[in-house]
């Protein structure tokens, strides 16, 4: 039977995949046409959804975006036989956009059914899973530290080392903690994979426990996404029927389960030691560290937070081995990371590719340059707390090292784009904004300093004592980054300070309906104050 | 468009035996506080007041912890909210896409601010930083559904389907 695949991924579903299915469904009992639908996760080439596929001889076939009223017309073409038609994309592999990307992490996601384990396994699942049963602990722990991989979470602390320390504790319970707390604008790859291809972080994890002797696992997933809540909390119950999850697994001496709760709203849950105080039961405020969530984590016990796009690494790795995963990526960027391209973006979606690929490239080749058609003015790379950068710097090669030697941050991925529309000034009035909502409220430069870094730049904005407000704004700065105890308050600089550095001038601008007071003529470069 | 499928928020009117059954469900739990505020926010749509001593007697904290714990997080509610929940992405990535332009209209359109409810109880805008679906901003959730590349025409569209559904 002709096997045609619909997504039920949350961004295919916002714009209109159940009702295109339904339409399917209504169109094939109408003509008596023989199918099966599939909801698959996303291919991740979000401005073609919802993308409709077709299991033909010649593989499959894509067409999209597909609207409900297009259906019937789809029929009539005979879409079913992988024709020609107005909305017909060719084969799905060969489309540019997914042909050029290396897909290791993502490899199944949007291909496979992410709730048939008979789909994973037959699309190479479990293989790395099977390999570390037969492994002492400590060669799964070398395998990954060989493939060089770094926390995707956003601050690239090498994976292996991490699990090196939890496993070289002893105690009588251990924890795997993955952090699914995916709070950063423009990011949501941990929600694909959630959705697209559950059985690999399931995988990921089981494996994580395996390496560092912990039984236990807890998935926190954020409460903005309640399909992937849904879809990944199905999934564990299937894995956990068919024995791959539970007392041991797959008849082995080993046993591992997961747990899936649900965060309630709080962007600090994604720094990893609120996170662990959410999972008590407790306000999600961060702890000092050291010491560290690898020697004294959830409950007190040693406990590794990875972040999804680590874990879901972890299978492959352990399949084909630490060596083949490094010999993606450039310097000390190991592997793939999946960059995620939003904002303004004509072809916003999902890019797995090797390190090293540049800004400029994401934004153009791939995402095909603003979605109003108006001129590119900024980026914004790593969330909320990463810098923006100008024209000058779309070079820039998408590596750890190299965004770190331009004051920014690769982050989790994400990359947002801004037409000529944008205000650089009040993107930085954002950011500190931000910081003061989701403060924890533990440490005094974030807690207070945000607030009063939001007060400050409208004072700039206003003209009011813009040069000496510059000055005050800069030396906030940098308490906020030295004091702080975690990133939220010591980096939230990051974004304003490039604004300034960037974007002089859209801090420089009249008043709306006041004059300019004379002083911007002599005020001081702020590309100087921000170093 | 397709009528309302997802109901919203939580309707069962507080009962405080239902109440003390939730907890009752969820107390085993390491770290059950915040599953227990969540299903108790599931069936009634937010947490009542009397809720807070039942939590904090049976997980053994003081009222003042649950109570924290219920105000730290953006998610809980103690005031029931309209029927329909209407989560609006204000982050980045829609910014650049006009989000504010978004929330102005629906300002309004329905007199009221952001994190407020309709004087007729019927809708409840909440500001959220970002819904995952930054490749198709500006986003929108309406209740558990998913709205992408939401112009100020489909916000009015979304506001029919929920006036549709007294």
């Amino acid at each position: 039977m002709t096997r045609v695949f619909v997504p039920r991924d949350m961004a295919a579903l916002s714009v209109g995949a159940d009702e295109v299915a339904a339409a399917i469904h209504r169109e094939a009992e109408f003509r008596g046409a023989e199918l099966t639908v599939v909801r698959n996760g996303s291919r991740g080439l979000f401005w073609l959804e919802p993308l409709v596929e077709v299991e033909t001889a010649e593989g499959r076939i894509a067409y999209g975006p597909v609207a409900p009223e297009d259906v019937p017309q789809l029929f009539a073409d005979g879409f079913l036989n992988g024709r020609a038609s107005a909305l017909c994309l060719g084969p799905t592999e060969e489309i540019p956009y997914l042909k050029n990307q290396e897909r290791l992490t993502f490899a199944r996601c949007g291909v496979v059914d992410p709730l048939s384990i008979a789909d994973y396994l037959a699309y190479g699942g479990f293989k790395g899973m099977v390999h570390a049963l037969a492994l002492e602990p400590a060669a799964i722990v070398e395998e990954v530290t060989a493939s060089g991989l770094r926390g995707r979470g956003g601050a690239g602390f090498p994976t292996g080392i991490k699990w090196r320390t939890v496993l070289n504790e002893v105690a009588d319970q251990k924890y795997i903690v993955c952090n699914a707390d995916e709070g950063d604008s423009g990011t949501f790859a941990d929600r694909m994979l959630m959705e697209g291809d559950p059985f690999c972080l399931i995988e990921g994890m089981i494996i994580a426990g395996l390496a560092v002797g912990a039984t236990v696992g807890y998935v926190y997933i954020r409460s903005e996404y309640p399909h992937a809540f849904a879809t990944f909390r199905r999934a564990v119950e299937l894995a956990r029927d068919a024995g791959y999850l539970g007392y041991g697994i797959l008849g082995s001496e080993r046993s591992f389960d997961i747990d899936v709760r649900l965060g309630a709203g709080a962007y600090i849950c994604g720094e990893e030691t609120s996170l662990l105080e959410s999972l008590e039961g407790k306000k999600g405020v961060i702890r000092f560290k050291p010491p560290l969530p690898a020697i004294e984590g959830l409950f007190g016990k040693p406990t590794v937070v990875n972040n999804v796009l680590s874990l879901a690494a972890v299978p492959l790795i352990m399949e084909k081995g630490g060596e083949h995963y490094a010999n993606f990526g450039m310097g000390r960027s190991r592997g793939t990371m999946p960059f995620q391209l939003a904002g303004n973006l004509k072809h916003g979606g999902l890019v797995e590719k090797a390190f090293g690929l540049t800004l400029r490239e994401a934004i153009f080749d791939y995402g095909g340059g603003t979605a109003s058609g108006r001129p590119f003015r900024a980026v914004q790379v790593g969330g909320p707390l990463g810098a923006y950068f100008p024209e000058a710097l779309l070079d820039t090669p998408l590596d750890y090292e190299a965004f770190a030697a331009r004051k920014g941050l690769l982050g989790h991925g994400g990359i947002v784009v801004f037409d000529d529309q944008v205000d650089l000034a009040r993107q930085a009035r954002f950011a500190m904004e931000f910081c003061a909502e989701e403060s924890c409220g533990k440490c005094t430069p974030c807690r207070i300093g945000s607030t009063r870094g939001v007060e400050v730049i409208d004072r700039i904005i206003a003209h009011t004592d813009r040069v000496k407000n510059l000055q005050v704004l800069d030396d906030l700065c940098e308490l906020m980054v030295d004091a702080s105890l975690c990133a939220l308050g010591g980096l939230t600089p990051i974004p304003v300070l490039s604004a300034i550095r960037h974007f002089p001038e859209d801090f420089d601008k009249p008043p709306a309906g006041i004059l300019s007071d004379g002083e911007a003529a002599t005020a001081t470069n702020p590309r100087e104050l921000a170093r | 468009m397709v009528g309302m499928e997802q109901s919203g928020p939580g309707r069962q009117s507080w009962d405080r035996e239902r109440g003390r059954d939730i907890i009752a469900r969820w107390r085993e739990l390491p770290g059950a506080c915040l599953p227990i505020l969540h299903a108790l926010q599931d069936e009634f749509g937010y947490v009542h007041p009397e809720a807070i001593p039942l939590i904090a007697d049976t997980l053994a904290l003081s009222r003042a912890e649950v109570l924290g714990v219920i105000e730290f997080y953006h998610d809980f509610r103690q005031e029931p909210p309209g029927r329909h929940l209407l989560k609006v992405c204000r982050a980045e990535s829609c910014q650049s896409m006009g989000c504010e332009a978004l929330v102005s209209h629906l300002r309004s359109r329905l007199g009221i601010e952001m994190d407020e409810t309709t004087s007729d109880g019927e809708l409840t805008l909440k500001t959220v930083y970002c819904l995952g679906n930054c490749a198709l901003s500006p986003a929108v959730l309406l209740d558990d559904r998913p709205f992408g590349r939401v112009s100020p025409q489909r916000v009015d569209e979304l506001l029919d389907l929920v006036r549709s559904d007294r």
